[in-house]
């Protein structure tokens, strides 16, 4: 067991001193609560865990449910990494066996601590939550589909609000979604239907797999907004997009969401021009060039005028 | 009545043919994407990028069997470039189109059995069929496998460099085609050097 202790506890302090999101103090230091969630950890972060049976006065192995296992690499990857488990969940959980009624006690959504605290509101929880009551989520599932349901806490990262590139983000947000829509036992966890691949639903897009490593499922299934950087109105299916053109043309609508995200970031530490020259992504119809494109006209109106005119003076000297 | 030549045999015809079908496709097809907008939609998106697509395939596969069939049969022979008293050939020959074939002037590279092109149109074909289009192509093949290019290339994105090339080279074919259009028309009578490629003989 302590040789276990030992090994986990380097293993997260290797990981600590190159967590990514993390600021310049906090990669120097351990997280806040280190030492306190390796007690947990010991046994959430294995699919078997051993204990001390007082009763038969014995070692004994166990499995694990599923369900409450958890990464320590990931957690203090997280937005969390600097919470005590008992932070969130009650104290009496550092006992074991942990008593069955622990089980039924309330989880905190994200609401809960981040509402109406003024040092949250770059990240526009209430309307977040405003807007999650109007999606399919919220109006087709019972209260029981809360934040968790995509959002797992002990894991959670805000890619939008921290230096990551648009293929990072997109694979980040889209794995939140394919967690249930492309996993028939996660699914069926809120639902008895049999979910078909994303491939055969999808069938209608040109190249299936450059679309979902591209651009994120919330740019077709969420409404459009300008002022959210992460929309939360999941449409019914019918709703999603269909026109390509919503993208691919100069007015697409991904400049208002994640493009605009991507320019501003890149605009604060390249400046503008590099930012419109270095933009990473590339969207049929969508990536012009004003200039490049008045060049071309000019060329080709020069093309005709110069054969025009050598029209006419073969017909003016026959 | 000058000599008849046989200068088109019939694989380049047919080479020809498909390749004049399939860069007018895509040059309709890829104006049409590359301008496409929610208020001006030239085509069906998806239908552009079908139609794009599979013309290119065609393209690919057609370069490639021209390329082969030139080395086969010889006739790259007609494009392989001099460069003794280069720049003077070419002078000349820009003369004739500008200021000799008003005056009645004869042309200075009149076609031969040895000759297919004169020394102007030498240059144009071999900087086009030998850099230009293989640009196109292997930028067109890229941008369909996207997974092969570069992520960043000098601090650019590779992929947004790779649409730029496949963007200016069919810019450049494109102009090439009103060009070469616009050339054949100079044949005696006009439709002289259209009758040539499509029965092969040049009188």
């Amino acid at each position: 067991m302590f040789s276990r202790s030992l090994l986990l506890t380097g293993l997260l302090l290797a990981l600590c001193c190159t967590t990514k999101g993390a600021t310049a103090g906090e990669k120097d230091k351990l997280p806040a609560k280190f030492e306190e969630n390796k007690h947990c950890f010991q046994c959430h972060s294995q699919q078997f865990y051993t204990f001390d049976n007082p009763v038969s006065e014995r070692k004994e192995r166990k499995a694990m449910n599923p369900n409450f296992v958890y990464n320590p690499q990931e957690f203090y990857k997280g937005v969390h990494r600097n919470f005590a488990c008992t932070d969130c969940h009650a104290p009496e959980y550092e006992t074991f066996p942990h008593n069955a009624e622990l089980r039924l006690e309330p989880k905190y959504a994200c609401i809960d601590c981040h509402g109406g605290d003024p040092e949250y509101e770059k990240y526009h929880f209430e309307a977040v939550e405003e807007d999650f009551n109007k999606s399919v989520h919220a109006t087709r599932h019972s209260e029981d589909f809360t934040c968790w349901m995509c959002h797992d806490p002990h894991s959670y990262r805000p890619m939008t609000h921290g230096n990551h590139t648009i293929t990072e983000i997109v694979t980040y947000h889209n794995n939140t979604c394919k967690r249930c829509h492309n996993n028939s036992y996660n699914f069926q966890r809120i639902s008895d239907s049999i979910k078909p691949a994303l491939e055969t639903i999808h069938s209608f897009l040109p190249n299936f797999e450059l679309h979902f490593s591209n651009v994120r499922c919330i740019e077709c299934h969420t409404s459009a907004q300008d002022t959210l950087w992460v929309h939360h109105n999941i449409l019914p299916k019918k709703e999603a997009r269909r026109n390509c053109i919503e993208c691919h043309s100069s007015n697409t609508i991904l400049l208002g969401s994640l493009y605009k995200y991507q320019n501003l970031e890149t605009r604060k530490s390249r400046g503008f021009v590099n930012s419109v020259i270095l933009n990473e992504a590339y969207l049929i119809g969508a990536n012009r060039n004003e200039y490049v494109n008045l060049l071309s006209f000019i060329i080709f109106g020069l093309t005709l005028t110069g054969i025009a005119i050598h029209i006419v003076l073969r017909i003016l000297k026959k | 009545m000058s000599e008849k030549l046989y200068l088109y045999p019939i694989w380049l015809r047919v080479w020809h043919a498909i390749n004049a079908l399939v860069i007018l496709i895509l040059i309709a097809t890829g104006i049409s994407l590359q301008y496409i907008d929610i208020n001006f939609e030239m085509m069906k998106f998806d239908s552009s990028v079908t139609f794009h697509n599979i013309a290119g395939y065609i393209m690919a596969i057609n370069y490639t069997f021209f390329v082969i069939a030139n080395f086969v049969t010889g006739n790259i022979r007609f494009y392989r470039i001099k460069p003794k008293g280069l720049v003077k050939k070419l002078l000349k020959q820009s003369n004739y189109y500008a200021f000799g074939m008003f005056k009645g002037e004869k042309t200075p590279y009149p076609i031969t059995k040895d000759r297919k092109f004169n020394p102007l149109q030498k240059v144009t074909y071999v900087f086009f069929m030998f850099v230009i289009v293989p640009l196109l192509i292997i930028s067109g093949l890229a941008l369909l496998f996207p997974e092969f290019i570069l992520p960043r290339v000098l601090g650019f994105s590779g992929i947004q460099l790779t649409a730029m090339l496949h963007a200016s080279t069919g810019f450049l074919v494109s102009l090439f085609l009103i060009i070469h259009i616009y050339i054949s028309t100079t044949g005696k009578p006009i439709s002289a050097n259209f009758k040539s490629i499509l029965n092969g003989y040049h009188e």
